[in-house]
């Protein structure tokens, strides 16, 4: 199920096209949005009666993993608000015995979850974009709808990884490949090898795209050799490709893309 | 006056559609299916040959049914070509022909009613005479009319409002309808009751945790006994011949903190034997003393029996959530085998008498301990299946790890009541299985690779298959005899329900509900 939101995800149209609504926020103001509620208050509500579905540290579980910017089923917090007091029937049931401020201390953790707050980098986001589009990123990469979607989409990269976690990735990818994320390799019953990114899987079929967008659909049963390619990336290390600063302005840039509040 | 008594038993036997005798002696119409596991000793086995190991590749879908509410866990009830299904709070006849309806039942829910801890769901109905018996999530047991769908009667087992529930398919047995509650996950004090099955008239009731002065008391600190869970909602199983039921009971609670309840908290994660006239204990195994995995011994019972070191016995076997497969004598409960059946670190082995060894340090903590299996366990609700001819047990099996956290637990009524919580470890490190085991011993025979860790259960036949299903929507047979994989349908929805066959017109059917559609299959 999760890859199937992987893909849900990665098949969504991009979020904000509208280039200027992807610029970076007030910060200010979009810290009071998130917090408004005693995150800390609102995890104890959440260990103790979401978690049993949502996972302890809201990752999925029974329940979907709430760890990510967008919420199928609450766009914004009045929505999430609502949704904790009323709950979904009939999988998840309602907060009935917990007050407004419990609603709103619940609603602020899992915002807190979902997204990272925004950080003071030292690089330079104009400059970023820049490294961004002449280091070939959108050949795998969609942001605000512009590039290839060979790899995960980045429009809301920033509020889905910090800085530290985007460091890591560029410097490593094989060192932070996201869970779902597989490269395959998979030799036909006529011998031809195809090389690409899971996009589904069951217990008979794969599925799979090439570094060309092309979609591939295999039985398992007919293909001569399935290699399950964990912990390898398609992506280059940018440490040896950049210079520390560039590094910093990518970085910053990328930090700066947050998609809609 | 001789002549009316005369006139009244040729009336009520020739108006009785599904006698006792017929559930008794179920392998005599192999056609029906007229209980929650076919037989009630627990086998989920058919022995309708007509689909084989030749010919399964070319089942194909004869009707699909559209239920209102996703999920469906239902098992189907079938009786000479009608299908008898449940919901939550809902219940259908469907013409086995083309999937029409031919009533149906509803109970709406209360606007307070409240599910804690699972989804709204039914896994089926049970039938005796001319009555469907159906459980719901709002506290009630409700018996249908067998041809119309119109309540007979309506007879309150609990109070939702203190975190009881019913999800499962009732037990029909001699006279009685036997049913058990949900709500291990808030704080209940579990029971599994027994009801006359022509008025719906209490016959007994079994606590599952036991009172002050009862035997096993002292095995709960303090007041923890009152909020100590132990529900009852897996369908068991009953011996005709010994007149005895066998139900599994769940975890203690908070589930994931154990502090407040020091001691072996009986009879929770457990299997009972229950005589089906008074409900009073016979003989009781405790899998997993004082729990704090949420490791409900929530599973069919497999009653079969079997030689051992020469003998015949009667036996039971039993895939816990713990990971361990178990066999007991169940005449007496005596322990006679066991042994993991899947991925566990918990412990070092079982005991003479079938007691865990635990490893050091199991429970959960504050900053969380990597176990396997998870909370949901190694199988759960969903059916294991036996086939004689085989001499194996059937278990879809589920190996996931977790960090298991504790955390304070404030018991409110009606509230969770849980007491920590856990994180999985991610999809691509979990695995599932169908694992076939000798009955006897537990040892595994073939196993199948499942992408995912399963939810749903196993059903074999005597064609040599074993149907299953999985979470990505795929209804599949193997080889009852080597695990090959020889037929499988994309359904379109997550399977989480158990497999039924039938007949219709004389032809072999296998149905299975996947998200909200039940599917029906034939040649």
């Amino acid at each position: 199920m999760r890859i199937m939101i992987v893909v849900l995800l990665l098949a969504a149209p991009a979020i904000c096209p509208p280039r200027a609504r992807c610029q970076p926020q007030n910060p200010q103001e979009q810290t009071a949005a998130e917090t408004k509620g005693d995150i800390s208050a609102g995890k104890r509500i959440f260990e103790n009666h979401c978690a049993l579905c949502h996972g302890i540290d809201g990752g999925g579980g029974r329940g979907p993993n709430l760890r990510r910017p967008k919420l199928d089923r609450a766009a914004d917090d009045a929505a999430l608000r609502s949704l904790i007091q009323n709950g979904i029937a009939p999988e998840m049931p309602e907060g009935w015995f917990l007050s407004p401020e419990d609603v709103s201390n619940a609603t602020a953790f899992v915002r807190s979850i979902g997204r990272v707050a925004p950080e003071k980098l030292p690089g330079d986001p104009t400059r970023g974009r820049a490294i961004y589009e002449r280091s070939g990123c959108s050949t795998c990469h969609i942001l605000a709808g512009e590039g290839s979607g060979f790899g995960p989409e980045l429009t809301e990269i920033g509020a889905r990884r910090g800085a530290g976690r985007l460091r890591d990735t560029l410097k490593n990818p094989a060192s932070t490949i996201p869970e779902g994320f597989l490269l395959i390799e998979a030799v036909t019953g006529k011998g031809k090898t195809v090389r690409g990114v899971r996009v589904n899987e069951d217990t008979f079929s794969i599925q799979a795209k090439d570094d060309k967008g092309r979609l591939h659909s295999f039985r398992k049963g007919e293909l001569k050799n399935l290699k399950k390619l964990r912990g390898e990336t398609p992506m280059p290390a940018y440490e040896s490709l950049l210079s520390g600063a560039e590094l910093d302005d990518l970085i910053a840039y990328l930090a700066a893309q947050r998609g809609k509040s | 006056m001789k002549l009316l008594t005369v006139f009244l038993l040729a009336c009520s036997t020739a108006c009785a559609q599904v006698p006792f005798e017929r559930i008794v002696n179920a392998d005599q119409e192999p056609g029906n299916w007229l209980s929650y596991s076919r037989t009630l000793q627990g086998h989920r086995y058919s022995p309708l040959a007509e689909i084989n190991t030749q010919n399964v590749s070319k089942l194909r879908v004869k009707w699909a049914y559209q239920f209102a509410e996703p999920r469906t866990e239902v098992s189907p009830i079938v009786i000479d070509g009608i299908l008898y299904i449940t919901g939550a709070n809902m219940a259908a006849a469907l013409d086995g022909k083309t999937g029409r309806e031919l009533w149906s039942w509803k109970r709406p829910l209360p606007s307070d009613y409240r599910s804690i801890g699972f989804g709204h769901t039914n896994r089926g109905p049970a039938v005796l005479d001319d009555k469907l018996y159906v459980a719901t999530l709002d506290g009630y047991l409700v018996a249908l009319d067998l041809k119309s769908g119109i309540e007979r009667w309506t007879t309150k087992v609990l109070d939702y409002k203190a975190g009881y529930s019913m999800t499962m398919a009732p037990l029909a047995i001699d006279g009685k309808v036997v049913v058990g509650v949900s709500g291990g996950e808030a704080g209940i004090r579990g029971f599994l009751d027994a009801y006359d099955a022509k008025t719906g008239k209490p016959a007994w009731r079994f606590w599952t945790i036991p009172g002050p002065g009862e035997p096993g008391h002292e095995t709960w600190a303090g007041d923890s006994w009152k909020t100590g869970g132990g529900p009852t909602w897996v369908t068991g199983a009953y011996d005709p011949e010994l007149k005895l039921v066998y139900w599994g009971v769940g975890n203690p609670g908070p589930d994931w903190n154990g502090d407040a309840r020091a001691g072996d908290n009986l009879y929770t994660c457990s299997v009972v034997a229950l005589d089906a006239d008074t409900g009073k204990l016979r003989w009781y195994f405790q899998f997993t003393p004082h729990d704090t995995h949420d490791w409900d011994a929530a599973h069919v019972p497999i009653l079969f029996d079997a030689t051992i070191n020469g003998s015949k016995r009667r036996l039971m076997g039993v895939a816990n959530r713990n990971a361990f497969y178990y066999v007991l004598d169940r005449g007496t409960g005596e322990f006679l085998a066991g042994r993991p059946y899947a991925k566990q670190t918990w412990a070092k082995g079982l005991d003479a008498k079938g007691r865990p060894i635990p490893q050091e340090n199991i429970d959960p903590t504050e900053k969380g301990l990597l176990l396997w299996p998870n909370a949901n366990g190694a199988t759960v609700w969903f059916s294991p299946s036996y086939d004689q001819q085989t001499g194996l047990v059937y278990v879809a099996v589920r190996e996931v790890g977790s960090h298991y956290f504790k955390l304070e637990s404030t018991y409110k009524p009606g509230t969770d009541f849980n007491g920590g919580g856990e994180v999985e470890l991610p999809a691509d490190d979990t695995a599932g299985f169908i694992r076939a085991l000798k009955a006897e011993t537990g040892e595994q025979r073939w196993e199948f690779r499942l992408h995912s860790p399963p939810w749903a259960g196993v059903l074999s036949t005597g064609g040599g298959l074993v149907f299953g299903g999985s979470n990505e929507g795929i209804f599949f047979a193997l080889d009852a005899r080597t695990g090959k994989p020889l037929w499988d349908f994309q359904t379109g929805g997550p399977i989480a329900a158990n497999p039924v066959s039938f007949n219709v017109d004389g032809k072999q059917c296998v149905a299975i509900a996947a998200d909200r559609v039940l599917y029906v299959f034939w040649l």
